[in-house]
């Protein structure tokens, strides 16, 4: 009895399991794109690359879609688990027809999608993760990359720091893959420019739970002229309030990797800090350009300012619809094919992807923050070309796996 | 000297909100002895209450008055949740009602999202408190020393509910024996009602206090949940001073931690817990637990009978069943029910340990990440053959068990699920900080089956063989003479000893055997999927496993592979939908409330009662 | 024939309590012998150091001549001896034949083993041991539904399941309705002298034991202050004195249990 119990909840899931089967494609049915995310774990992060995504959708699909088909996104939740975003990879390409995949945030899902794309042959862009291993230690030629990567946007900073001169360098990031990455990533840049400085102190508290008094008195008490900050989220305003408040920030440059980005720096309000150099974006300021014209869509469109996860989106979209065309079928051999030097048009500008790393040439703002008008922006900014601060060919061809 | 003092006064601060929480959670478990694992979601509602009152109520008489009010608020929302769901389940098996907390956990979770949002909140700052005053030279902000006035002055009160008034007197006589109340004559129900909601207020008001330190956040719940848990069981569950004791301990240590050992983040609090623990089984101030307190209560389980030919004929057509799967089936279903039976073997394991050994194991998971892990560090780093990385990944994980059980069978009842925990959270962190060898938490990635193996179908056929198989094999063992053994020691240890059953011995091999089950499913999972990260080991996924056996059934045989598939079921059917946490949730208390047997006992009652089924000997 | 079981000096204390004081005894082959003294007299302290659950802090235990002293239950239980305990404890998911083939599978080493089912074994062995103690039409009974007379009796069938050759009983009638109890040391004084088993058993209902055992000892706040046939313990002036107004209880006729 029990088991015929068991054997029929399993048949229902099995039988359901086939019904979205049998869809033959039609020249008007949509071309589908699978998308990953953490819509439940990262709410404030994915929705509004989502909206991102979904105002691109509508130009795309306004001006007559892709290869004659109108383009659909089908957006599902992973829960955050490698594990899960693996089956609904699967699932996405097997049942629901989708042409290629894309999303996440974690960097840890983006290395599950990426390692299984490559051993399935499925076309894997991933648009926010930024864990270097994703196109160098673990590349595989069917996974691409869209945002610069931690590498990318250390350097930018380091090159920054590589200019003052602070010697004593102390540096606090979240204990994990990421925080590490961006540390050591860091720490070889500026060492590379500067080999007289010097690392005193390194912090690294749990992720989301940080002990923010404890963190800022330990890196008090080593003294460092300049501190480099990888923290995000919760433990970054925890981290810049203690900090103000016990003036570990007095007379100091620090750094801030993402520290600049809406998504960071907004939930600050007016208590964001002052004369940090960070990478973000600088939204308020994008009036003219293909940067500017992307800022007044997004904001007509949602009545909000766009994060940047929203611009990410957007390009995510732009970047497939360039592959697609390129490729001039869904095939996934041909889309793949036609992301190695694709060239995209882009708000930031054009990029390329790399056939060398599949990593394409997105770059990132730098900055100095400030507060105004009861929140935190940034000041000063230049955009700086993803190109410029990407390892050398040969450098990359030892850090790929062969293929 | 003075950055000494600086650090102590750090500690004392942190400890504040952390006492608050704990020692509602302590309260409510010594009291009604629910574990309730929903605490954590009633500070992030006190955090969220606050924040929304603090908006609307100015000045420093808001900025006060907010608190108290997010934590009145909190203490109604816990009167609500106790009379709704737990009171009808107290009669269930015990620890049945922390299934009940987690669904509370997922609705709260997604309501706390639609009322919110998504965005982090920061944390209004105490009106008047902002800046510093500098102590012998060091600053330390002024809304620390507030903290460091206001907690002394909750603990006394609190002390002082307790010791001297009438309430105080019975909290304290349900805590060494709830019969005696209900003899005394007083509604014990309200007093549970009653208990649970000044806890819940007690979480409302740390999550309330901590907002000028921090904010109010989604994943705030969590977070906080482990460190509750870590405090109360250090300081003895049911006890107060330990709580506040404990929480100073963890808080000043982790001070120290972050200066000395800034790598110790992630564990420092769970190798406390083992060691006090190891010289204090029962925390601090706890009280040694009665024996069986934890164990069978409620109706006894029946006893079990190998299948009849029959069901074994029912069992072969539904694997008949499930075997012509590739016929008729989607591509997607087939790795569908991969997962689903991975997932059963995973549950059937926990089972066995829960239901026939009666050993609540909170730390499952680590013999089934641990299992991934070992199939893929053997991959990765000797460059394995396949075959012989998944022959090996049940003995390490089945290892693994036998020296965990080891050291935790000293202990019983709720102190022995904490320490199982604690060591599942040592081997996470072990993996998640040691990244040269283990890959951190960027896992082992390209951890494929071998190239017979590697189509889909053919993966799946080979999941079937051995998930089923597996499964069997657990079942046939409850009915072998080591399984009953396993069950003579949870019914009554004094009989097996005094019959010359080497009890321990029994458990210890029981908690391997779990073990290796379980890592079977960890490397038919690794193979699966191609990667395996640190989240195989987490809490979470071993509550996944849990809740499952739990809501299938703990006192019938298939409870965990019925609940395993069923609920893996409905899940798959729930994520599609935006709130599916919420209806997720919803389902939970729902089962917990409608079939307190477990899906499978509950069916099996009805079914007897209906006269489908024949009632055996009542 | 001469002591199965023996202690000399069997002394524990708690502390500055003394529990049991200098007890020395001999439990001889086919015995029904009776410990019996007031609430506290050491009674139980004195039967979980025989069973070995308790270390004694001065003294030996001997069974048939070999020391057993400081073993723990299940050794002394793999010596050969069986105990029923006061308030009866039993594997309540399991049917009634199953409770004594857990103790049978124990007594032949079979505990370890994945591969057969544990209904099979030794069920006829387990029916017969049921049998014994007029059990056998419930064999297949949950054992959480007995009445609590059938309990105590299964009970007994678990502890004779190894053939022991000294049994333990602590208080085996207590909880029982009068009639039972005198039905039940009836039958175990049968299974005594049939299977040639020695019995120590404590008891607060006299009728049961003066009754019943061959043989008396008295325990007084951890002392024996007596020793001896039924006869002897009735006319033992101490034995009065301990038992304040103990005359009602020692009535003149040795016979009461018939009565």
């Amino acid at each position: 009895m029990k088991r015929k119990t068991f054997l029929k909840s399993l048949l229902g899931v099995g039988i359901l399991a086939t019904l979205p089967l049998a869809k033959v494609a039609h020249a008007e049915d949509p071309i589908i794109i699978g998308e990953i995310n953490h819509y439940k774990r990262l709410a404030a992060f994915a929705e509004p690359y989502k909206k991102g995504i979904e105002l691109r959708l509508k130009e795309v699909n306004a001006a007559g879609g892709v290869l004659g088909r109108p383009l659909e996104f089908v957006f599902r939740d992973d829960q955050g688990k490698p594990g899960e975003a693996v089956k609904i990879a699967e699932e996405l390409m097997t049942s629901e027809g989708a042409v290629m995949l894309t999303g996440t945030i974690l960097s840890n899902v983006g290395l599950a999608i990426s390692s299984y794309a490559g051993e399935k042959g499925y076309v894997y862009l991933a648009s926010e993760p930024l864990a270097d291993a994703l196109v160098w230690s673990a590349g595989n030629p069917y996974t691409f990359r869209l945002r610069a990567s931690t590498h990318m946007q250390a350097s930018m900073l380091a090159e920054a720091a590589a200019k003052t001169d602070a010697v004593k360098y102390a540096t606090i990031a979240p204990n994990y893959a990421y925080g590490k990455d961006a540390v050591a990533a860091f720490k070889a840049a500026l060492t590379k420019l500067r080999p007289d400085v010097e690392f005193v102190t390194e912090q690294w508290p749990a992720l989301f739970k940080i002990d923010a008094g404890a963190e800022v008195q330990a890196l008090e008490r080593a003294k460092p002229d300049a501190i480099y900050n990888v923290t995000f989220g919760p433990d970054l305003a925890k981290f810049v309030r203690e900090g103000t408040d016990r003036g570990l920030f007095d007379g100091r440059n620090v750094y801030g990797l993402l520290s600049g980005e809406p998504e960071y720096i907004d939930p600050l309000g007016d208590e964001a800090p002052e004369g940090w150099t960070v990478t973000g974006y600088p939204w308020y300021d994008l009036e003219t350009g293909a940067e500017g014209e992307f800022v007044t869509a997004y904001q007509a469109e949602y009545s909000d300012h766009p994060r940047i996860g929203s611009l990410v989106g957007y390009m995510t979209v732009q970047s497939i619809v360039a592959a697609l065309e390129r490729a001039g079928s869904t095939e996934t051999e041909a889309i793949r094919a036609a992301f190695e030097d694709l060239q995209v048009a882009t708000p930031m500008g054009d990029i390329t992807y790399r056939s060398i790393d599949n990593q394409s040439t997105a770059g990132a703002y730098v900055g100095t923050t400030t507060v105004s008008d009861g929140r935190g922006m940034m000041v000063d900014w230049v955009y700086k070309d993803g190109a410029d601060y990407l390892p050398s060919d040969e450098e990359v061809r030892a850090l790929r796996p062969a293929e | 000297m003075e950055f000494f003092v600086a650090q102590i006064l750090t500690g004392l601060a942190n400890a504040s909100s952390l006492f608050l929480v704990a020692c509602g959670l302590s309260l409510i478990f010594g009291v009604t002895r629910i574990v309730n694992f929903a605490h954590g979601s009633l500070y992030m509602i006190g955090a969220y209450t606050g924040y929304s009152l603090m908006q609307v109520l100015p000045g420093a008489v808001g900025f006060w008055g907010a608190i108290v009010v997010a934590g009145l608020v909190v203490g109604l929302v816990g009167l609500l949740i106790e009379i709704l769901v737990l009171r009808p389940v107290y009669r269930a098996p015990e620890l049945f009602q922390l299934v009940a907390t987690f669904g509370v956990i997922l609705v709260i979770q997604d309501l706390a999202l639609m009322i919110w949002g998504p965005e982090d909140l920061l944390g209004p700052r105490a009106p008047g408190l902002r800046g510093v005053v500098r102590i012998m030279g060091e600053p330390i902000p002024k809304y620390d020393i507030a903290l460091l006035i206001i907690t002394p002055f909750v603990a006394v009160a609190l002390w002082y509910l307790i010791t001297k008034t009438r309430l105080g007197v019975l909290v304290r006589a349900a805590t060494q024996d709830r019969e005696m109340v209900g003899a005394l004559g007083v509604n014990q129900s309200w007093l549970f009602t009653g208990v649970f909601a000044l806890g819940s207020a007690l979480a409302g008001l740390g999550g309330a206090l901590q907002l000028p330190k921090g904010g109010a956040d989604l994943l705030m719940d969590f977070n906080i949940l482990a460190p509750v848990f870590v405090v109360v069981v250090i300081g003895g569950m049911g006890s107060l001073p330990g709580a506040y004791l404990a929480a100073i301990i963890i808080s000043v240590l982790n001070v120290f931690g972050v200066s000395y050992l800034p790598q110790s983040t992630l564990v420092l609090m769970f190798v406390v817990m083992i060691v006090v623990l190891m010289i204090r089984p029962y925390g601090l101030f706890g009280r040694e637990e009665v024996a069986g307190e934890h164990g069978q209560v409620g109706e006894p389980e029946r006893p079990i009978k190998p299948a009849s030919n029959t069901v074994r004929m029912v069992v072969a057509a539904g694997l008949l069943v499930l075997a012509l799967l590739p016929l008729y089936g989607s591509h997607f279903s087939l790795v569908l029910i991969t997962d689903v039976l991975i997932f059963c073997l995973f549950a059937a394991s926990l089972h066995f340990l829960l239901g026939t050994g009666g050993l609540v194991s909170f730390g499952h998971a680590a013999y089934y990440g641990g299992g991934a892990y070992v199939a893929a560090l053997l991959v990765t780093h000797v460059d394995s053959q396949m075959e012989l990385a998944f022959l090996l990944a049940p003995f390490g994980a089945g290892l693994a068990a036998l020296s965990i059980g080891w050291v935790c069978l000293r202990l019983t009842g709720v102190y022995f699920a904490m320490l199982t925990l604690a060591f599942a959270q040592l081997i996470w962190s072990l993996v998640f900080q040691w990244g040269d060898f283990t890959g951190g938490d960027d896992g082992l990635v390209n951890i494929w089956p071998a190239q017979w193996l590697k189509d889909t179908t053919v993966y799946f056929y080979f999941t079937l063989v051995i998930a089923t198989s597996g499964i069997l094999i657990l079942r046939h063992v409850a009915h072998s003479p080591f399984g009953y053994a396993l069950r003579a020691a949870r019914d009554s240890e004094r009989q097996a000893e005094a019959t010359g059953i080497d009890t321990r011995k029994v458990r210890l091999l029981a908690f391997g055997f779990a073990g290796f089950m379980g890592g079977l499913a960890g490397a038919l999972f690794v193979f699966s999927k191609g990667s395996v990260f640190p989240n195989e080991l987490e809490i979470a996924r071993s509550f996944d496993a849990l809740i499952v056996v739990f809501l299938g059934g703990v006192k019938t045989l298939a409870g965990g592979v019925v609940g395993a598939g069923f609920f893996k079921g409905i899940e798959e059917l729930l994520i599609r939908f935006e709130y599916w946490r919420l209806l997720m949730g919803l389902l939970i208390i729902f089962v917990v409330i409608a079939a307190p047997d477990g899906v499978v006992g509950s069916l099996r009652k009805g079914m007897e009662r209906v006269g489908l089924r024949r009632v055996e000997d009542q | 024939m001469g002591a199965v079981l023996e202690t000399s000096g069997l002394t524990r204390n708690f502390g500055a309590i003394m529990a049991v004081d200098d007890v020395s005894f001999e439990l001889r082959s086919g015995e029904l012998l009776a410990l019996i003294g007031p609430n506290g007299a050491g009674k139980s302290t004195c039967f979980n150091m025989l069973m070995g659950q308790l270390k004694p802090t001065k003294g030996r235990v001997k069974l048939g001549g070999e020391d057993i002293t400081g073993l723990s239950p299940r050794q002394v239980w793999r010596k050969g001896v069986g105990r029923t305990f006061q308030i009866t404890s039993t594997y309540s998911s399991m049917t009634v034949v199953e409770n004594v083939q857990m103790s049978l599978l124990s007594h032949h080493g079979e505990i370890l083993r994945f591969l057969p089912y544990a209904t099979r074994q030794y069920r006829e062995e387990a029916l017969s041991l049921l049998a014994l103690v007029n059990m056998a039409d419930q064999a297949d009974r949950h054992c959480a539904v007995l009445a609590y007379g059938d309990l105590k009796r299964m009970e007994l069938a678990i502890a004779l399941a190894h053939d022991p050759k000294v049994l333990l009983m602590d208080e085996p009638t207590a909880g029982m309705a009068p009639k039972e109890r005198v039905a039940l040391m009836k039958l175990t004084a049968d299974i005594v002298r049939r299977k040639g088993v020695s019995v120590l058993f404590t008891e607060h209902d006299m009728d049961v034991v003066f009754a019943h055992s061959h043989r008396i000892m008295v325990l007084n706040r951890g002392a024996l202050i007596a020793e001896g046939t039924a006869e002897d313990i009735r006319n033992n002036t101490t034995v009065r004195e301990v038992y304040l107004g103990g005359g009602t209880i020692f009535a003149d006729q040795g016979g009461a249990a018939h009565a």
